[in-house]
């Protein structure tokens, strides 16, 4: 059996009451009142798509061998990276081998479901054991915009293999227009769109259906054999009139998370199959449609294996948020807004990629030492062991921390240091197992910072050079609100 | 088996430039105002001096690399020369090649100055220092963040609460304002009351702004000598001789290996055992007369007591509170105002500190701040971080 093995969805913790979005630019575009209902998901300051794809990614990886994977295909159209393969920084990050085969998949929102239907289809023709797919996006509207009221940003992945399916791959069905809809020139940085009743009435009522009915007849199935029909459509009469064209009773149409966190682009046909998977049962038929210069749409049956998976759900991403509760922050977090950061932050610094290249193991993927000598784990692994009663020579043994949890051992809150998002918070954390080092904390507010506070480490952007247009990453510390 | 270079070495004579911000001088200029100083003090030529070191950090803003900038500067007639560099304890450094090589019988007068020009970076706080791996993997790290930790762990530690350090730390800040406002070449010279200090804009939690040393211009400098010829040219004066310099630098162990607080400096701890080994004192907490340490931020100086048993572990807060180290106490610290007032121009500071233990030591302060029947004067500095980190620690005492 061929299959979905694993799955994850990460909705990033900051939410904007798109009231505020209106409240600060409702007065270029008064129509938006229409839109401004419900919250947004907004990535912090420290995310983009790869870091999403990356936390999608290792929830969906918590329970699966790594040294099984062999393939990575990371989808959105938001890639930090033209030329450098962003799934490739992405590979040491999610704890996977060298040995693998990486793409990105790109161009259009559809990019998802294509790096789905290949990384099954791999699996199918043995071209490979086990593929991880991770989706991200963080599209940007014009403020003012209507986009900027819709788009969300989230990630979700999934791994796919042919054991522990959860939900069993049955076919595919695909139709590819030229339909500018949505579009972005090479070098812009938001949305453009035509008019939504163009793409509304000419775009997602005839190809969604086109693709579903091309599948039902593939597969030799009835819309009525499914249990859920998972697509993204923002516009509520189009969902009404697709579900009557296609002879669908309502409650088959999975929430779109419209309200509680936006179109989220690239991953959304992902983000609502994970929500999907949570309430799915055995023998449960799942129908996957994306939307994008055409349509994919996928079938899966779901196993008896569902309900043992409790990887990253969509319901515990949504339960843990935070409110945004400025919208220029939004704006100064997308670089949309120049904010003064003061000319401490003018200090220019520029990345060695050779030196990038040597710590790529100590950087992307956290990996420090343990003594096979003394058995100490320390962060970064150096040539002479850290414990002083020991210090033998080259016995550092490679040491994966990106994964333990730790505790802090202090803390402070930095208004001196030139941030995007003020103050700098960060602390001495201490690994369980051994190991220490200085992190940054993201994720968090100064006032909820103790001592003995548990943190995870989430892979985030550490730095973005605009002269040279480089995004460097490393890993931070997110306090846990449990104490050790 | 070394024997050390306890009163080996005697100081010939010292100079301090005004401390401040110095916006109409350049770092030649203060290198100059400091020298004409020291020289005058020593009652010696400048072709007298047999060899120079240069303290001096951040090449950025300041004077460039190498020693030029000295033996340029004062025109040295073609002597040796050489920078030191060693963060924080830079001056201290280039004061202890400078009594090595007299100690050593190299020379017979050598010369130490330390010198930086912060204030023109255009920003407030110290300029950033970023290697290739603190760029990739570092902290977004500040200086008062760095120290600012100490509180905290200090918390967790001893159990203290953090409103009875912030108490403390008022104390310590408040206290060096006082001695701050008495001495005219300190950059900051406003009494400050620990209502204001606690009531101050956060820097990093808890330090606010009166928590932070200032950021300063300055120079200062030493000439030693042997005692021999000390004595032969100052037949009226009491010698003040180098009773021990020592500097301690991380192994990398509070960084990386569990066993480290976060509370204290592992760093001075050693270095002054060290110190007290060399100068021969027993019982520092008493036989130490006055201190200059490194306050860049007063929870610095609150854990530095216990660092150099001038406090016993634990117990800084009773020390602080109950006013040992203010100028009246039993053992007062920052007699000149200390990095509080007088900030912090890195290779500067370990100069200008020997400079207030050296001045005490001779009796030539005004009534109103000097130190009753001072023997033995400590100076400290650390430079880096709690975690990672270099500490020097001289002892200069009066015959």
């Amino acid at each position: 059996m061929i299959g979905i093995c694993s799955y994850s969805g990460y909705i990033p913790r900051y939410r904007l009451n798109r009231g505020l979005i209106f409240g600060a630019m409702g007065w270029m575009n008064p129509a938006t009142i229409a839109l401004a209902r419900g919250e947004k998901s907004v990535a912090n300051f420290d995310e983009d798509s790869i870091t999403l794809g990356v936390a999608a990614g290792n929830l969906a990886l918590q329970n699966v061998d790594r040294d099984t994977v062999n393939s990575v295909y990371f989808a959105s159209t938001t890639l930090p990276y033209k030329e450098r393969l962003n799934a490739g920084i992405m590979v040491p990050a999610l704890g996977l081998k060298d040995q693998v085969r990486a793409a990105d998949f790109t161009g259009s929102l559809k990019a998802a479901t294509s790096a789905l239907i290949a990384a099954l289809e791999g699996v199918k023709e043995g071209s490979t054991a086990k593929t991880l797919v991770t989706a991200a996006d963080c599209r940007l509207g014009k403020p003012g915009s209507p986009q900027e009221m819709l788009f969300g940003d989230a990630s979700a992945a999934v791994v796919v293999g042919s054991e522990n399916v959860i939900a069993a791959y049955k076919g595919s069905f695909s139709v590819t227009y030229d339909f500018g809809d949505h579009y972005r020139g090479a070098n812009s940085k938001f949305d453009d769109q035509w008019e939504d009743r163009w793409i509304r009435d000419l775009g997602m009522d005839q190809f969604i259906p086109e693709a579903i009915n091309g599948l039902l007849e593939k597969t030799g199935l009835q819309i009525g054999d499914f249990a859920k029909v998972i697509y993204p459509c923002i516009y509520a009469p189009a969902r009404r009139s697709i579900a009557k064209k296609l002879g669908m009773a309502l409650e088959k149409d999975q929430d779109n998370l419209q309200g509680v966190v936006g179109e989220t682009g690239t991953p959304h046909p992902l983000v609502m199959l994970a929500a999907a998977l949570e309430d799915a049962k055995p023998g449960d038929k799942l129908m996957v449609v994306s939307f994008g210069s055409g349509c994919d749409a996928i079938c899966f049956e779901v196993t008896d294996g569902i309900t043992n998976s409790v990887n990253g759900s969509i319901s515990a991403t949504l339960a843990a948020k935070a409110d945004l509760d400025n919208y220029n922050k939004m704006l100064i977090w997308r670089e949309i807004m120049p904010g003064d950061f003061g000319k401490r932050k003018e200090v220019d610094n520029w990345t060695r990629h050779s030196a990038n290249w040597r710590n790529r193991k100590t950087v992307l993927a956290l990996e420090g030492g343990k003594c096979s000598k003394c058995g100490t784990a320390q962060y970064p692994a150096m040539d002479i062991c850290v414990n002083p009663d020991c210090e033998a020579v080259g016995t550092q043994e490679p040491y994966a921390f990106a994964h333990l949890n730790g505790h802090i051992l202090s803390f402070t809150a930095d208004n001196l240091a030139a941030s995007v998002d003020p103050p700098a918070m960060y602390g001495q954390v201490e690994f369980e197992g051994g190991g220490k080092f200085l992190f940054d904390f993201t994720d968090c507010k100064m006032d909820e910072l103790k001592t003995e506070m548990a943190v995870t480490m989430s892979f985030r952007r550490k730095y973005f050079d605009a002269k040279r247009d480089v995004s460097g990453y490393f890993w931070k510390a997110v306090p846990v609100k449990e104490d050790k | 088996m070394a024997s050390g270079i306890r009163d080996k070495v005697a100081i010939l004579g010292m100079g301090c430039t005004k401390f401040g911000e110095r916006w109409e001088s350049s770092a030649q200029n203060l290198m100059v105002e400091a020298f004409q100083e020291c020289i005058a003090d020593a009652g010696i030529d400048k072709k007298d001096i047999q060899a120079a070191f240069l303290g001096t950090h951040f090449d950025e803003v300041n004077v460039s690399k190498a020693a030029t900038p000295l033996s340029l500067t004062l025109r040295l007639p073609f002597i040796p020369v050489t920078r030191v560099e060693n963060f924080c304890a830079t001056a201290t450094e280039a004061f202890r090649a400078a009594t090595y090589s007299v100690a050593s019988g190299a020379y017979d007068i050598v010369l130490a100055l330390g010198v930086e020009k912060l204030k023109d970076t255009g920003y407030g706080g110290l300029p950033d220092i970023n290697s290739v791996d603190s760029f990739q993997m570092g902290a977004n790290l500040t200086a008062p963040g760095g120290f600012a930790q100490l509180a905290t762990a200090y918390s967790r530690v001893w159990g203290l609460p953090m409103n009875k350090i912030k108490d403390a730390i008022a104390h310590i800040s408040a206290k060096s304002h006082a001695n701050g406002a008495l001495n005219p070449k300190a950059h900051l010279r406003k009494v400050v009351t620990e209502e204001q200090i606690k009531a101050a804009p956060m820097i990093a939690y808890p330090l606010g702004l009166f928590d932070c040393c200032g950021v300063s211009d300055g120079a200062a400098c030493a000439i030693v000598t042997t005692p021999e010829i000390a004595k032969k040219l100052k037949p009226n004066q009491d010698l003040i001789r180098v009773k021990s310099i020592q500097v301690v630098g991380s192994s990398g162990e509070e960084a990386g290996f569990n066993t480290w607080d976060g509370a204290h400096f592992a760093t001075a701890r050693k270095c002054s055992e060290m110190v007290y080994k060399e100068a021969g004192i027993k019982d520092p907490r008493n036989e130490i007369s006055m201190s200059e340490v490194h306050d860049c931020f007063s929870i610095t100086e609150f854990v530095t007591m216990e660092d150099l048993q001038l406090s016993p572990k634990g117990g800084a807060y009773d020390d602080v509170m109950g006013g040992r180290f203010d100028l009246n106490g039993e053992a007062p610290c920052q007699v000149d105002g200390g990095l509080k007032c007088f900030g912090h121009p890195i290779g500067a500071s370990g100069l200008r500190m020997i400079y207030a233990m050296y001045e005490q030591l001779l009796e030539r302060v005004p009534e109103e701040r000097q130190v009753k029947n001072a023997r033995m004067g400590l100076t400290h500095n650390l430079g880096g971080m709690p975690h990672w980190n270099v500490c020097a620690v001289s002892v200069i005492g009066r015959d």
